[in-house]
């Protein structure tokens, strides 16, 4: 059984938007995951570019950290600008 | 469905579990969480995620087989260029899926040693033959329109990337009826000869379409479990009417006719009522034993085969190339 790398594929479309993660793929090598990725993910014109990144490199948040990670931001309202009081006569801030 | 084989019982001894973590396990799925693929799951949840996946992907590899066989003898052009970008949808549909099934820690070349081995099961519609053209229409219509009843609830499925890979497939796939309609509409416009091929091609797709659903509600033995985990939003009978109800007037506008003495309109219940299906016949092409099982199979491994060298020539180049930049 030969067993192929895999590859995370982002696409940045049209309307400018950062990269975006559309999933994955096997291939290779850098070369042939790009033209699979323009095959698999971008046949109906969803792309300007395109990324290909060997899963491996990326590093994930472990899903047990996640209350320890997240939940200290759900208590700070005040980095919202409607925690915020502005008298109406003020007009739009 | 296409996961039509999971109405066989899960044999492998069942996990033992923290009864906790069990039960957080399901309060996050009746909170309507996704479930991720470094999230904690139940081994049985695991086990039938990757069996139905798994399942699904061979379903959209060996659907390629039926259609792929019309490609150089579509009608016109445009037909052609349509049937084209459809079938290599399917090979895509494919590619999503399994790479969803690999993100429960299973590697997609043993997806496919399965497959190849006749050791996984695939949806039975794709071992019928497609004799004519207008079976092409009545795929795209009636298959396809099957396929998309049954995709569309998956698109909610707790699972995060199945979820996901299924609007993929939604999206994509709904050009696909649509070009089955089309085509259908043209014939039955046409010749009496055209209108003949089309009702021909209707009444050999019927009843092999309701049996894509899969058995009737009581028989499916994981359904209680998917429908608990949220996996499946709807049984198989419900999705079967839905379709029946969709689709038979599609039919009659079309000025065709259904293979089906007892389809009648119910007035109470608002519900088009079928005939008995032949189950008989669902489980032989389940079993191996349709029309064309072993053809696709043999279809499948010639292709792989025949793709050996350019699959051992890509990592040979690649593995050389790391070595020079090694060096």
């Amino acid at each position: 059984m030969t067993l192929t790398p895999l590859w995370e594929v982002f696409v940045r479309s049209r309307n400018g938007l950062a990269h975006k993660h559309v999933g994955s793929l096997h291939a290779a090598d850098a070369t042939l995951a790009l033209a699979a990725a323009r095959d698999l993910f971008t046949r109906r014109n969803e792309a300007m570019s395109v990324w290909v990144v060997p899963s491996n490199a990326i590093t994930a948040s472990d899903p047990d950290d996640a209350a320890m990670l997240f939940e200290p931001a759900e208590s700070k309202i005040y980095r919202h600008p409607s925690f915020y009081e502005v008298p109406d006569d003020v007009g739009h801030m | 469905m296409y996961t039509q084989g999971l109405n066989a019982a899960d044999k492998a001894p069942p996990a033992i579990e923290d009864a906790g973590r069990l039960g957080a396990f399901q309060a996050r799925i009746d909170a309507e969480q996704k479930i991720e693929p470094n999230d904690w799951m139940p081994e049985a949840y695991r086990r039938t995620l990757i069996r139905q996946i798994a399942q699904h992907a061979h379903s959209e590899i060996v659907g390629m087989l039926p259609e792929g066989n019309w490609i150089t003898r579509a009608p016109s052009l445009r037909r052609k260029a349509a049937l084209l970008a459809k079938v290599q949808d399917e090979g895509g549909h494919g590619l999503y899926l399994y790479a969803a099934a690999e993100t429960l820690g299973v590697a997609r070349e043993t997806l496919v040693e399965q497959l190849l081995s006749g050791g996984a099961k695939y949806s039975s519609i794709f071992n019928y033959p497609t004799l004519t053209w207008a079976d092409i229409g009545a795929i795209g219509w009636l298959v396809d329109g099957a396929a998309i009843m049954n995709q569309i609830p998956l698109c909610r499925c707790s699972y995060g990337p199945y979820a996901r890979a299924m609007i993929r497939v939604c999206k994509e796939e709904s050009f696909h009826q649509r070009q089955g309609y089309e085509i259908m509409t043209v014939l039955a416009r046409g010749t009496t000869a055209q209108r003949a091929m089309a009702q021909d091609a209707l009444d050999r797709w019927w009843w092999p379409c309701l049996m894509m659903f899969g058995p009737p509600d009581g028989e499916s033995q994981h359904s209680d479990a998917s429908t608990r985990w949220k996996i499946k939003r709807f049984s198989n009978d419900e999705l079967r009417q839905k379709f029946v109800d969709a689709t038979v007037p599609q039919g009659h506008y079309l000025g065709l006719s259904f293979p089906d003495p007892a389809l009648r309109f119910d007035e109470a219940t608002s519900h088009w009522h079928y005939g008995a299906i032949d189950w008989d016949e669902f489980r032989a092409v389940l079993r191996g034993d349709g029309p064309c099982n072993r053809d696709r199979l043999a279809a499948r491994n010639r292709a792989h085969e025949n793709g050996a060298w350019v699959r051992e020539a890509a990592l040979a180049f690649a593995e050389k190339r790391r070595r020079k930049a090694a060096a």
